[in-house]
Formats: C-alpha cells, sequence, structure tokens
C-alpha cells in the first residue's frame, strides 16, 4: 500500500463511525416504530448475547482456557452499573439538566464502572487460577461464581435476595435501548477483533495450541492468559450493565449457575474460537430460549444433550475457528464461475 | 472445650464422606487428567439409589412398627446402591468420555460438563426438585461423654469410609487390576506396550470411584437428613477441593485432603459464621493454587514437551 492511500484513512475511519452511529440512530427508530414490545426485547437480549458471547469467546475459545464461572462477572457488572448508575443520576443531571444527553451520560459511565470492577474481579480470579492448566480455571471460576452469587444475596445495601432496584419507587431506570446495546455490541466486536488479529491474539490462539512451545517461543502466557481473561470478564461486565438496564431490577438469581452454562452454548453452538460464530450462536440461544419458554424444565435437559452431543460429532463447534466475513463469502460465490 | 471436640467430630464424620468422593476424583485425573464433573452426579445418584433400595426393601414398615432397620437388609442397600452406580460411571465413561480421549482436553471437559447438566436435571424431572427427608437406616443412637454427643450414625460413617479407604488401598497396591491402573496414571502408553488393557482398566477406575461416590451418597444421607438433585454440585466441589489440596492423582492426599476440608467447614461453621463455611472451601482453593499447586502430598512433575 503506498503512502497515498494510507494518509486520509482516520479520516475515512471518522466518516465510517459517524455513518455507523447514524445507521444504528435510524436503526433504533425503525425498531422502536416497527416492532412490539416483545419482539423488541428479544432483539435486546440476543444483542446482549451476543456481548456475552463474543467476550467469553476470547478466553475460551480463542485462549483455549475455560471459564464457567462467566455470570459471576455479569451479575459484578451488572450491580455496579446499577449502584452507579443510581447514585450517579442526580449529579449528572445537576451538571447536563434532565433529558436524553444527561440519560446517556449517566448509563455509560455507569457501564464503564461495571465493567471496570468486573475486570478487576477478573484479575483477582485468573491471577491464582491460570498460572496453572485450564481445568483448574474451570473450577475457579465456577467456585466464583456461587461465591458472587453469596455475597449478593447477602448485600443488604443491594436489597439481598429480593434484588435490587435503585432508590425510586419505579425500581431502576430502563437507560438500555436498542441503540445503546448495539452501540456496545460494535464496540466490543471491533475490539475483540482487533486483539484477536493482533500479535497478541496469535500468541493467544499459540497457548491455545501447546502452551509449552509457546512458553518457548518466548510468549509471556501467563500474563496474556490474564489479560485475556480481564478483557472478557470486563466485556462480560457491559452485558450486565445492558441487562440491568433493561428491567425495573436485578436479582442474584438472574445470574445463577445456568446463566453460565447458556453462554457455554452460545459459543459451543457457534464454534470456540469464530467470533462471527459467537454472535450466532449468542442470537442463536435467545431465539430457542424464548421458543422453549414453556418447556422452561426440559430447557437444560435439552442444552446438555446439545452439549454432549456436539462435543462427540464436532468437537469445533457448528464453525469452528472459520469466521463469516465479506471477503470470505465473495470468496466462496466467486469459486465456481472459475473453469 | 468440649465443643471444640464436638465440631472436630462432625468435621471427621463430614470430611470422611468428602475423603470418599475425592477418590473417585482423584482417581479418575490420575489417570485421564480429566475433571469428572459428572462424579459430584454420580454421588447424588448414589444417595437416591439407596433412597429407592431403602423404600423398597421396606423401610417404612420398620419404622412403622417402632423397630430398626436390620443392618443386614442396611448393609445390602450400601452394595446394591454402589453396583448401580459403579454401573452408572461405567455407562457415562463409555458414552461420553471414551469417544473423545484422545481429543484436546477442553472436548472430555465439556462433555463432563454436560453429562453433569444433564444428570442434575433429568433428576429433577424423575424424583422432583424437593429435598426429600433420608430413610432411617440407621436407628440414631446418642452417647454422651464428657458433654461430647457422639451418635452411631457418625461413628458409623467414620467406620464404613475408614473400611473402603482401606479396602482401595489393598485393591490397588495387591491386585493386579490396581498395578495396571498405577501403571496407566504414570504412561498409558507405555501400559498399553506392556499388555494392560487399557480399556477394561480406565472403566474398573470409573466403577471403583463411583461405587465410593455412592457408599459417600448414603452416608451423607444419613448425615444430613435430608437429599436433593442438586446435592451434587457443592459437595462434589468441596470434594474436588479436597482432593486438589491432597495433591490430584494422590489416593492418600484424597483421603487427608477430604478430612481437612471436612474439618475446617466444621470450624468456620462453628466459630466464624455458618454462612462463610462453603465460601472457606474456595479459599483453600485460591490458596493451594498459589501457594503450593501439586498439594500437600503431590509430587512436583515437570511438563516435558
Amino acid at each position: 500500500m503506498d503512502i497515498a492511500t494510507q494518509k486520509p484513512r482516520w479520516l475515512l475511519r471518522l466518516v465510517l463511525s459517524a455513518g455507523v452511529l447514524a445507521a444504528l440512530y435510524a436503526a433504533n427508530l425503525g425498531v422502536q416504530a416497527g416492532f412490539i414490545e416483545y419482539v423488541q426485547r428479544i432483539i435486546l437480549i440476543a444483542g446482549i448475547n451476543v456481548i456475552l458471547a463474543v467476550g467469553l469467546n476470547l478466553i475460551n475459545g480463542t485462549t483455549g482456557q475455560f471459564s464457567i464461572g462467566h455470570a459471576g462477572f455479569m451479575a459484578v457488572g451488572a450491580y455496579a452499573a446499577a449502584f452507579t448508575g443510581v447514585k450517579l443520576a442526580p449529579h449528572v443531571t445537576a451538571l447536563l439538566g434532565a433529558g436524553t444527553l444527561a440519560d446517556g451520560v449517566t448509563f455509560n459511565l455507569a457501564l464503564l464502572v461495571g465493567a471496570l470492577l468486573a475486570a478487576g474481579a477478573g484479575v483477582l480470579v485468573g491471577l491464582p487460577s491460570l498460572r496453572l492448566k485450564g481445568d483448574y480455571l474451570a473450577i475457579v471460576t465456577l467456585g466464583f461464581g456461587e461465591i458472587i452469587r453469596i455475597l449478593f444475596n447477602n448485600a443488604q445495601f443491594l436489597g439481598a435476595a429480593t434484588g435490587y432496584f435503585g432508590d425510586s419507587p419505579a425500581g431502576l431506570p430502563t437507560y438500555t435501548s436498542f441503540f445503546w446495546v448495539f452501540f456496545w455490541v460494535i464496540v466490543i466486536v471491533v475490539v475483540v477483533r482487533n486483539v484477536t488479529f493482533s500479535q497478541t491474539g496469535r500468541s493467544l490462539i499459540a497457548i491455545r495450541e501447546d502452551e509449552i512451545a509457546a512458553e518457548a517461543m518466548a510468549i509471556p502466557t501467563t500474563r496474556l492468559k490474564v489479560l485475556a481473561f480481564t478483557l472478557s470478564a470486563a466485556t462480560a461486565g457491559i452485558a450486565g450493565g445492558l441487562f440491568a438496564h433493561m428491567q425495573s431490577g436485578i436479582r442474584p438469581e438472574d445470574f445463577k449457575f445456568d446463566k453460565s452454562i447458556d453462554m457455554i452454548v452460545m459459543i459451543i453452538v457457534g464454534g470456540l474460537g469464530s467470533i462471527s460464530g459467537a454472535a450466532l450462536g449468542g442470537v442463536f440461544v435467545a431465539v430457542t430460549l424464548e421458543l422453549m419458554r414453556d418447556l422452561q424444565q426440559y430447557r437444560l435437559v435439552l442444552y446438555a444433550l446439545l452439549l454432549i452431543v456436539i462435543m462427540l460429532v464436532r468437537p469445533e463447534g457448528l464453525l469452528g475457528t472459520r469466521e463469516i466475513s465479506l471477503a470470505a463469502l465473495r470468496r466462496r460465490f466467486r469459486q465456481p464461475e472459475r473453469p | 472445650m468440649s465443643e471444640f471436640f464436638q465440631q472436630i467430630i462432625n468435621g471427621l464424620s463430614l470430611g470422611s464422606i468428602y475423603a470418599l468422593i475425592a477418590l473417585g476424583y482423584t482417581m479418575v485425573y490420575g489417570i485421564l487428567k480429566l475433571i469428572n464433573f459428572a462424579h459430584g452426579e454420580v454421588f447424588m445418584m448414589g444417595a437416591y439409589s439407596g433412597y429407592y433400595l431403602a423404600s423398597w426393601l421396606g423401610v417404612e414398615r420398620y419404622q412403622a412398627a417402632g423397630r430398626g432397620f436390620p443392618l443386614g437388609l442396611a448393609l445390602v442397600v450400601l452394595v446394591l446402591a454402589m453396583a448401580a452406580s459403579a454401573l452408572l460411571g461405567v455407562l457415562i465413561e463409555a458414552l461420553a468420555y471414551r469417544p473423545v480421549r484422545s481429543a484436546p482436553r477442553l472436548t472430555p471437559l465439556i462433555t463432563a460438563i454436560g453429562v453433569s447438566l444433564f444428570l442434575q436435571n433429568a433428576a429433577m424431572l424423575l424424583f422432583t426438585p424437593n429435598p426429600r427427608a433420608y430413610p432411617p437406616i440407621l436407628r440414631e443412637l446418642r452417647f454422651a461423654a464428657g458433654g461430647v454427643i457422639v451418635t452411631n450414625i457418625k461413628l458409623a460413617i467414620f467406620v464404613v469410609a475408614l473400611a473402603l479407604m482401606v479396602g482401595l488401598h489393598l485393591f490397588v497396591q495387591r491386585t493386579w487390576t490396581g498395578r495396571a491402573m498405577r501403571a496407566l496414571s504414570m504412561n498409558i502408553d507405555a501400559a498399553r506396550l506392556m499388555g494392560i488393557d487399557v480399556n477394561a482398566t480406565i472403566r474398573a477406575t470409573f466403577a471403583i470411584g463411583s461405587a465410593l461416590a455412592a457408599a459417600g451418597g448414603i452416608l451423607f444421607g444419613l448425615d444430613q437428613i435430608t437429599i436433593n438433585p442438586l446435592m451434587g454440585v457443592l459437595t462434589g466441589l468441596k470434594a474436588f477441593v479436597a482432593a486438589v489440596l491432597g495433591g490430584i492423582g494422590n489416593i492418600p492426599g484424597a483421603v487427608v485432603g477430604g478430612l481437612l476440608i471436612g474439618l475446617a467447614e466444621q470450624l468456620t461453621a462453628g466459630y466464624l459464621s455458618p454462612d462463610y463455611r462453603d465460601a472457606i472451601t474456595f479459599l483453600i482453593l485460591v490458596v493451594i493454587l498459589v501457594l503450593k499447586p501439586e498439594g500437600l502430598l503431590g509430587v512436583v512433575r515437570q511438563e516435558k514437551v
């Protein structure tokens, strides 16, 4: 690539970002006008699932470690964001005046606090367990998820077992909208994609393929594993914050072990190590959960069988590590034309 | 002081149940390097099979007549439940672990979680999620000595667990199958070259580990009075932590770890707060992972390329 084409790239990116934001805004209006609330809710849940799956995939798929307690990080993010939002809102309104701007600022600050605390929890959990083999991480995250839930169950200032509904009788403000969910979907997918296809990402894949060999290649395995884990926990925190502001309150039982299993089903259905696969898996789980609403008690039996069967038949997941991208699609459709 | 001894006695009996379950984790891990997540559910199924066997043998009739359940029948319940769980363990191995044995380590871990979830939820559908009172296959007798109350149930737990552990030790050290297990845990490929039937030995490992878990399940039911389909989750986790604490893959280590976890749990519940009894186990896990990841009795094995 010559310099002439490289120079205006930042400008191109700026225009592109503005275009994406405008498109999101238009889509937001379209979704609000075009769908009933029930369908809107499913779309929002699908978006949150995509964030969860893409984030978890970074650690379970790309790095080859195994977290089965991500609901714990989601809970940390949800509670932190809800609490911050409630406490911050009066100050922001005093500064900016009530309105969409103040709500947006409060919401995103709250989400960032949630992500930050979830990331902190990630470091706390990851540091001791990631020095060892991946299966220890599985056990520690499982224990962590349970402990977090027990803590929130006993935290009086967060409503203990009845859940946290903020200070006003109306419950938590419902900031979460199509615009913000998919704004964060795009941010997180871009960040995870850039990490995955960077040198760091290649190092993570090397750890997945052979940790000893990676270490011999001077890859700082522990540091990178903790980094991936922290980033993954932060994305779960964002998803938790979005989830918290979708309804009037959050309860500790929203973040049970079942939730972690839902996330694992998302990435295994989609393919361990594929971003687009994880995103598809997130949508898949959101839709099937709705369809199976009447069969609640069979849901986990079916998910368990699905996990076993996929592992036995196609252990790399449905997509494997392949990505769905425009370039790949173009290649696929072009090939038959050649003689 | 008497309260302290009371906690020690309770801790030791709880700990010997953890030790029985931990043995299954450690044996499987020693050979396959797999955390058998479904082991806690085998323990739960063992408890339920004991429940149904006891009521099939008419424990309610004895109870209604005001007589204790005969000791002979109690042993029949124990042995049959152990056999049923051994079968379940072998079945799980054949269906969910053997087909993925040569796959990357993450694959059997996911199937193990799948089996565990499946058994939990199948049990909730079959047995309903409500807790059930465990049948009194041993009638409780209390002995008081110096302010310390010892029930015959706690004693029986201790004796049965001890007998099974001694039996396992003799089996592993003295029989050909036990020798084959030890060979497998050193090096599966070399063992195969020496003419050991790898599949049969792994099957035997699962059968024995699952039988011990079933014994633990029945003792747990007797000790804790109620059972429910999710009892295997937390107990299984604690037993796994016990195995890690003692040095995973190490049989005496699992026993030591189990007893220590039981003691730590009871002492925390007694002297700090019952709210923290489950948290202490995970605290121990994190501390041991940081300070001595090979466990108390484990040996450091250098990984070779």
